[in-house]
């Protein structure tokens, strides 16, 4: 049993002209077992909150806590916070040319386990999970997301989140621009995840076709820096229906 | 970084090549100032010289003036599969093969190699060889003190194909000066590793001629020494030939180490392709790289490409990148370069941390990949894996060892 804490969250980012807020106070609650749906429009602050629990060091956070299973996230460095159970699947995973991804894989999951993993089950381990995400076993040679196509790259963030296997998962638009094929196959791993029981995971996403495919338990919209409501799987489809326009011109008045 | 465009200006003054062959308009150019084999021909350098004006010329022990050039300064040997020939040859077998590459010396310490040692190290691949393993030459050095000068040859008759690699190791103050020669339609691969000890100064000029729809390869790997400086240099000797120059370097704390290529594009239809990679760390390390290219009017048809990366690593040290491109006839497929010198991305150490790999781990990852890229390109399956644990053994060495974080301004 996990819990991720998220409490009165305030983050700044620099500017030209000064700091400037982008969460407002969060306050959200994830236990594992738990799926939350986070959705709103572009530039309400979605990607911030998942760079922020992250560690991203652009991301200033002025107030509030964020806690797992009681300990203090902020506090932690980048690299600490995934070895205490987080992990972030990017919208826009980085290249790292020259390395790798069983180099990687292995270098990660000797990272997160505190030892190596054990030769023979560890090649099968990834060889099968690249397997169940669509990506050829040859792909493990090839140079972590290097010439990888956008849905290559997704798909290699979930083959991560199966291996890795964290307490807590933030998928960070992880639907954006992929086809319904692909779609279909990262949702599909991500309910694998969630299905082991005991894993949290908060799916960030601007749109609701995902949902299609996960179910959350609980959506919360996120509209200038806030969370303006909460609901259940139903509140999806009324955004899928009416659009964020009733939250936007409210955050505005 | 430095573009120069000439037209021709001097076109009147036809000289013969060296290789006789091809009769070229002479280039009135400050980054190639004309050869001569006559030692007297050449000032000492103050310095000042385009050619000169990046290396510490104090730190020679002498190597660039007046010091001595014995032969005993390093000790040579050698394992070549059969059919090789590799030998030392001496007196007037030796003479012939001075200039055998198309070499002028443009500097007084390889004109001093070619009249004054009287030994040259001959490797020699007969025509339509294939080698099926590489030719290795140990070049150890005995010890700083006694300064030397050496000459070798690496002969590939046409339609060969074979790999020889040059392994500098040791203590030694060394002028060395390697003529290549690539018959036509061969395909070659010449490389050399600098894995000198710390108080080595190492001169090197290596001139290769390509020969007409041949291939060469030239890698140069430096690591150590006090003060190493390598030129890499081709002409053509005929229209189709491919060269394709890599490098990779990492510099410590007080080194100098300087790469200056020249692909002199003097026949048409004729590729070059450099591309260079290092890293450097410490107070005062410091790193040269200098790219010329010249396309000559005669040179039509031709392709040409050179990059240079450099990855600093910490504060106190300073890289030059130096791409020069002189174009005297606007009929060829392409020419370009790239140059940069940058500090660590922090969004790829930010990658691989969110993936709970610690802070020098993740450095240590991404130099590794910066040069693996390069290495794989070097194509001898047995020098790859030397040549990845001698960057892992720097890597432990250095970046693991009294890290501290360079200032960074905020990523994007």
């Amino acid at each position: 049993m996990s819990t991720l804490e998220i409490t009165d969250l305030h983050v700044s980012v620099a500017t030209e002209d000064g700091p400037k807020e982008i969460l407002k106070g969060v306050t959200l609650t994830i236990d594992s077992g738990q799926v939350h749906a986070i959705m709103g429009p572009n530039g309400s602050g979605k990607s911030t909150l998942a760079y922020s629990i992250a560690g991203h060091p652009k991301y200033e956070v002025t107030g509030g806590s964020v806690t797992l299973d009681g300990d203090d996230v902020l506090a932690m460095s980048v690299d600490e916070r995934a070895r205490a159970g987080l992990f972030l699947a990017m919208q826009y995973p980085v290249e790292v040319p020259g390395v790798s991804v069983a180099n990687f894989l292995r270098t990660a999951k000797t990272a997160i386990d505190g030892e190596a993993p054990k030769l023979r089950t560890w090649v099968k381990d990834v060889n099968a999970t690249l397997e169940r995400v669509d990506l050829d076993p040859t792909f493990s040679q090839r140079s972590v997301n290097e010439g990888f196509s956008g849905g290559e790259k997704k798909r290699h963030e979930i083959a991560q989140l199966e291996l890795l296997d964290p307490k807590v998962a933030i998928l960070d638009e992880t639907d954006s621009g992929l086809d319904i094929d692909a779609l279909r196959i990262v949702s599909e791993g991500v309910n694998r995840f969630s299905d082991k029981g005991d894993r949290g995971v908060l799916l960030i996403t601007h749109y609701t076709r995902i949902l299609r495919y996960i179910t959350p338990d609980v959506v919360h919209v996120f509209v200038n820096g806030r969370i303006a409501e909460q609901g259940g799987p139903e509140l999806a489809d009324q955004l899928e229906a009416e659009g964020y326009d009733k939250y936007t011109k409210a955050a505005a008045v | 970084m430095t573009v120069t465009d000439q037209t021709a200006g001097a076109a009147s003054t036809a000289l013969e090549s060296a290789e006789g062959a091809l009769e070229m308009a002479r280039v009135d150019s400050h980054l190639h100032p004309e050869g001569s084999f006559d030692v007297d021909a050449h000032p000492v350098p103050t310095g000042r010289e385009e050619i000169w004006r990046f290396t510490p010329l104090k730190r020679l022990r002498g190597l660039h003036a007046d010091a001595a050039l014995a032969a005993d300064a390093v000790r040579t040997s050698w394992t070549a599969p059969d059919g090789v020939r590799v030998e030392t040859v001496a007196g007037e077998a030796a003479r012939e093969l001075r200039g055998v590459s198309g070499l002028v010396p443009n500097t007084l310490v390889s004109a001093r190699i070619l009249a004054e040692t009287e030994e040259s190290l001959l490797v020699d691949v007969p025509a339509e060889a294939e080698l099926t393993e590489p030719v290795f030459v140990e070049v150890t050095g005995e010890g700083a003190d006694s300064t030397g000068g050496t000459h070798v040859v690496l002969r590939f008759g046409h339609h060969s194909s074979a790999v020889v690699v040059l392994n500098h190791t040791g203590s030694a103050s060394l002028a060395e000066v390697v003529e290549v020669v690539v018959g036509d339609g061969a395909k070659v691969s010449v490389v050399s590793l600098q894995d000198w000890a710390d108080d080595t100064v190492h001169l090197s000029h290596q001139q290769a001629s390509v020969g007409r729809d041949a291939s060469y390869k030239h890698v140069a790997v430096t690591f150590g020494g006090d003060v190493v400086r390598m030129d890499a240099n081709v002409t053509y000797a005929g229209p189709g030939g491919e060269a394709e120059l890599l490098g990779l370097y990492f510099a410590d704390e007080g080194q100098h180490l300087e790469h200056r290529l020249f692909a002199d594009h003097n026949a048409p239809r004729t590729k070059s392709n450099v591309s260079y990679k290092g890293a450097l760390q410490g107070e005062k390390a410091r790193t040269v790289w200098v790219g010329n290219v010249l396309i000559r009017k005669e040179a039509e048809g031709i392709e040409t490409y050179e990059e240079n990366r450099n990855l600093v690593l910490t504060d106190g040290c300073q890289a030059d990148s130096v791409p020069n491109l002189e174009i005297e006839t606007g009929e060829i497929e392409g020419a370009g370069h790239a140059s940069t010198i940058g500090r660590f991305d922090d969004l790829q150490l930010f990658y691989l941390r969110s993936r709970g790999i610690s802070e020098s781990e993740a450095r240590r990852l991404v130099i590794f990949g910066f040069f693996n890229d390069l290495i794989r390109k070097v194509g001898v399956p047995e020098l790859e894996e030397q040549l990845l644990s001698t960057v892992e053994s720097e890597l432990e060495r250095n970046v693991l060892k009294g890290y501290e974080p360079v200032s960074t301004g905020p990523v994007a």
